[in-house]
Parts: structure tokens; C-alpha cells; sequence
């Protein structure tokens, strides 16, 4: 029951944005892959959320060919870095989503959703504003309801794209800390992606450092600050 | 610094301001106001009753259904085709893209008597297909199928064309957030992708509706002009115009002109009813 990532590969065009990635890591775990832009990290997670196809390689999560499966099928939540909410749509529209189009006889009924959606917005700390459309909320508040809607679905797994990247240093130490205390909630397999070492290092049990497509070094924060296996690790922690 | 020097970078001079307004509203009036002002006073040059009669004539009534019937034909298939276009080409990536966008433009390049020649050229008697559809007596040449044909090549590109900037501006952000929910295809496109684009489609569609309601020299091509079978709106306007009907002409041009304010005071009225949801699409 652990997620195994093995040997992974990506073309875009001539250009190679994976090289045979590869890592596992246990069930409920907390991971973030780390690294510079052009690295692969985003294309990584695109991968495991069923967003984009590997040319080669392959990945077991929970016992399936998680490769095989289309995205809608996967029940992965995605939290994109522009937030990607339904512009159309109340906060509470948008965190029903994944229960409204849910075949009819797997759908909840319509009582539950509308008490879901209210759980959901105490958990994320956004209490009341069902009724707001996403235009009049801001960044972090945004950023919380997408939070929301992917969890809505109870998850098997939570895959989040600098999920921060867009906000203020200190929404995103709130939001880091709010993220974490979710995660230990529902203990769902996350994987986080960003950029800032001190931001992963926060936040997750397990770090990949990334760099041109490859996996440079894998493992816990501790042991990777004390033993930093190759010069560009040790540079860009140090950075 | 005193209050007149200061103004914003983006502000023009009062005489320049004056200029421009002048110019353009000028421009409007004399090219565009005063033709349609005079075609009502035309119109309406031998009273209400003359108008009338010219209007209820058998054969105007004729014009007036075709026109409506080859329309209600024309929009509704482009208007799926220009979806299915603007979709293929703003969501997804594939070989032959920038080929696709300017077939899609070619009616707007090519002359519309030169797109109805090309349905002569096939459908023809001497054409490709005309003998083959003669011996099974398909009439598409000079009936109603070709006109049809004629107003969809001529009228495509509006559709897609309003369709195109908006979805590639919206990108694949939600769609893809819908896919990771578990929406289907068809729910991703009913629930997020119609509801983003619903403005801008309508307005194609009514631009669609405008032109394949006026659309004159490629239906005047395949059309035969067989008065009270195969003669549309504009078709019958120059027919009654040529015949030294002038009462006539400039009554049937007079209701087709109704028919185009009519679909600008539609999408006037929406867009004042909608005016919120605009705003609230508009703003990020």
C-alpha cells in the first residue's frame, strides 16, 4: 500500500522533461518534490494526477497501475497554483463539484453534499461564505476553497502545484501550517510541489530534490541537511 | 507644480479628444445612419398601405420564409462546427493547428461569389457530381440544398472566430480541474467550458444569424433566382430593384435591415439583463 514511482520519462517535443524519475514512499506520507524551474517537478506531478502521460516508465499506488487509469477515474485531488476555480460558480458550487457529477447512484444525496461543503469550509477556516463567488475572495482565501474542492472528494491521493506561489510570505506560512494539520487529519498520500527548499523542508516527512528531469536526492529533511549526497543538493539548500 | 501641468500619461489633449469623437461619429452617420434612415424613408415613401402590400406580396413572403428557413438551417450547424472548432484548437495540441485556424478563416478571404462558383464547379451540371445526382434527381444547384451550402461556407468563421481568443485566454486550468473531480467529457463541457464561453458564443451566433440572413453573393450564385421558389431577402431586393419597384425593394430591404436591429436590441436587452453575471465573468 505504498506509492512506487519507477523510472518515469517524459519528451516534450525533442526536449526531455523527465529523465527515470523515481521514488517510494508509504502510504499517508507527506512528500514534496523540490527543485529549480525546468526541473521536471511539475511534470511529475501532472503525471500522478493523470494531467499528462509518461512516455515510459510506471507507477503502483495502492495496488493499481495508477499509469492505466484516466484522471477522472484516479479520485486524485489537484490544487493548481492559479487556484483553477470555477469562475461561474459559488465557493459552495465549486466544492460540490466532485459529488454533483458523481453517476446518480453514487451520489450523495443533496443534504449530505450541502453538510460536506460546510465541514469542508470549517476545515479550511473559511466559514460562512458558501455563497461568495471566487472573484470576490482573496488569493489565500481562493487558494483555501480549491483546498476544499479537492478534498471533497475524499482523496486517495492530494497533489498540489506550488500551491503558494501566488501569495504573500505570510498567507503562505498560515496556509503551510493549515495544510499539514490537514493532512495528519486525513492522512491522504500527499505530494507537494515547489521551489522554496525552506517551504518543503516545513512541511514534508520526505524530500526529492530534483534537477534536469532526474531525482538527485531522496529522503528525509534532517538526514538530507546533515548529508547532502551531491554539490548541486548542498548548493541549492544552502541557497 | 501647479494643477494644469499634471495630468495622466494616458490623457490627450481636449482638441484631439474633440477630433476623434467628431470623426468617428461622423463617420457613422453619414456611412452608416443616413443609408439606413433612407431606406425607411423609402420604404415608407408611399405610406404605411403601399409598404404593407409590398411587404404581404406572394412572393416577398416567399423571399421572407427562405431567408429564414436556410438561417435556421445555417446557425445552428455552424454554430456546433465553430464550437467543436474552437475547442479542438483551444484545448488541445496537435500537429496541423495553425492549418486548421486558417482554413477556418478562408471564407473570410475568398470572395463569397467565388465560394458559390465552387459549389457550381461541384454540383454542377458539367461538374464533378451534377450528372451522378441528375440521374438520381438530387437537386442541390439552383434549390434549397445549395443556398444552405453556400450560407454555411460563407458564415463559419463567426462562430469559431469569437470563440477561438476567448478559449485560448481561458486555457485548460478548470477544465483540468474538472477531469481530476471525475467529470465526465460531456459534463466538463456542459458544467465548465459552456458556462465560460455562453457570451461570446451568443454573440457568434448572432453575427452568424445577421450574415446568413444578408448574405447576398454566394447564394445569388447557386440560387437560379426563381422568383417565389429559390429568391431569399436580398436576392428579392435587387429582383424588385431591377424591375423599377423601388417601393418594393426598399420595403423588403427595410424589413431585412428590422431583422438585423432586431438581433442587435436581443443582444443589447441580454447583455443589460446579464449585466452582473458579465461583470462577475470579467473580473479575476
Amino acid at each position: 500500500m505504498s506509492l512506487t514511482v519507477d523510472s518515469v520519462s517524459k519528451k516534450f517535443g525533442r526536449f526531455p522533461a523527465l529523465n527515470g524519475a523515481s521514488f517510494v514512499a508509504p502510504q499517508g506520507g507527506f512528500i514534496s518534490l523540490l527543485g529549480p524551474s525546468g526541473s521536471g517537478k511539475t511534470t511529475l506531478l501532472r503525471i500522478l494526477g493523470g494531467l499528462e502521460f509518461a512516455d515510459s516508465g510506471s507507477v503502483r499506488f495502492a495496488d493499481l497501475n495508477w499509469l492505466g487509469m484516466p484522471a477522472r477515474t484516479r479520485n486524485a485531488g489537484f490544487v493548481f497554483q492559479q487556484y483553477a476555480l470555477f469562475k461561474h460558480m459559488t465557493v459552495a458550487e465549486n466544492i460540490a463539484f466532485g459529488l454533483k457529477v458523481r453517476p446518480r447512484n453514487k451520489r450523495p444525496p443533496a443534504s449530505e453534499i450541502q453538510r460536506r461543503v460546510k465541514d469542508l469550509l470549517d476545515l479550511v477556516q473559511l466559514p460562512g461564505l458558501e455563497q461568495r463567488y471566487p472573484s470576490q475572495l482573496s488569493g489565500g482565501q481562493r487558494q483555501r476553497v480549491a483546498l476544499a474542492r479537492a478534498l471533497a472528494i475524499e482523496p486517495r491521493m492530494l497533489l498540489l502545484d506550488e500551491p503558494f506561489g501566488a501569495l504573500d510570505a505570510k498567507v503562505r506560512k498560515e496556509l503551510r501550517a493549515d495544510l499539514r494539520r490537514i493532512h495528519d487529519h486525513a492522512g491522504v498520500t500527499t505530494v507537494f510541489v515547489t521551489h522554496d527548499q525552506e517551504e518543503a523542508f516545513a512541511v514534508a516527512d520526505l524530500v526529492a530534490v530534483m534537477k534536469d528531469g532526474r531525482i538527485e536526492q531522496y529522503g528525509a529533511p534532517s538526514d538530507m541537511r546533515r548529508n547532502p549526497k551531491t554539490a548541486f543538493v548542498s548548493e541549492f539548500l544552502s541557497a | 507644480m501647479s494643477k494644469r501641468d499634471f495630468h495622466r500619461p494616458t490623457d490627450d489633449p481636449l482638441w484631439l479628444k474633440l477630433l476623434l469623437g467628431t470623426a468617428a461619429i461622423g463617420f457613422i452617420a453619414v456611412l452608416l445612419l443616413l443609408p439606413l434612415a433612407l431606406v425607411f424613408r423609402e420604404a415608407f415613401a408611399g405610406g404605411l398601405r403601399a409598404f404593407w402590400d409590398a411587404v404581404t406580396e406572394e412572393d416577398s413572403l416567399a423571399a421572407v420564409r427562405l431567408s429564414l428557413m436556410v438561417a435556421a438551417i445555417a446557425v445552428p450547424l455552424n454554430t456546433v462546427f465553430g464550437i467543436a472548432a474552437a475547442w479542438s484548437i483551444a484545448k488541445f495540441d496537435f500537429p496541423g493547428k495553425t492549418f486548421l485556424v486558417t482554413l477556418i478563416d478562408l471564407p473570410f478571404s475568398v470572395s463569397p461569389v467565388v465560394s458559390g462558383l465552387i459549389y457550381v464547379l461541384v454540383f454542377g451540371a458539367n461538374g464533378w457530381f451534377g450528372r451522378d445526382l441528375l440521374e438520381h434527381n438530387i437537386h442541390i444547384l439552383f434549390a434549397v440544398p445549395g443556398m444552405v451550402l453556400a450560407t454555411i461556407f460563407v458564415t463559419f468563421p463567426f462562430v469559431a472566430r469569437e470563440l477561438i481568443p476567448l478559449m485560448v485566454d481561458q486555457g485548460r486550468d478548470e477544465e483540468e480541474a474538472a477531469a481530476t473531480l471525475g467529470a465526465s467529457g460531456l459534463g466538463t463541457f456542459l458544467r465548465v467550458t459552456l458556462p465560460n464561453i455562453k457570451w461570446g458564443l451568443l454573440y457568434g451566433v448572432l453575427l452568424c444569424n445577421a450574415r446568413a440572413l444578408g448574405e447576398f453573393g454566394a447564394v445569388s450564385v447557386v440560387s437560379g433566382h426563381i422568383r417565389g421558389q429559390t429568391n431569399t431577402m436580398p436576392l428579392h431586393v435587387e429582383l424588385l430593384y431591377n424591375n423599377y419597384n423601388y417601393v418594393g425593394a426598399f420595403a423588403v430591404a427595410a424589413l431585412l435591415a428590422m431583422l438585423g436591429l432586431i438581433t442587435l436590441l436581443l443582444k443589447s436587452l441580454l447583455e443589460w439583463r446579464y449585466a452582473d453575471e458579465l461583470a462577475a465573468a470579467h473580473r479575476r
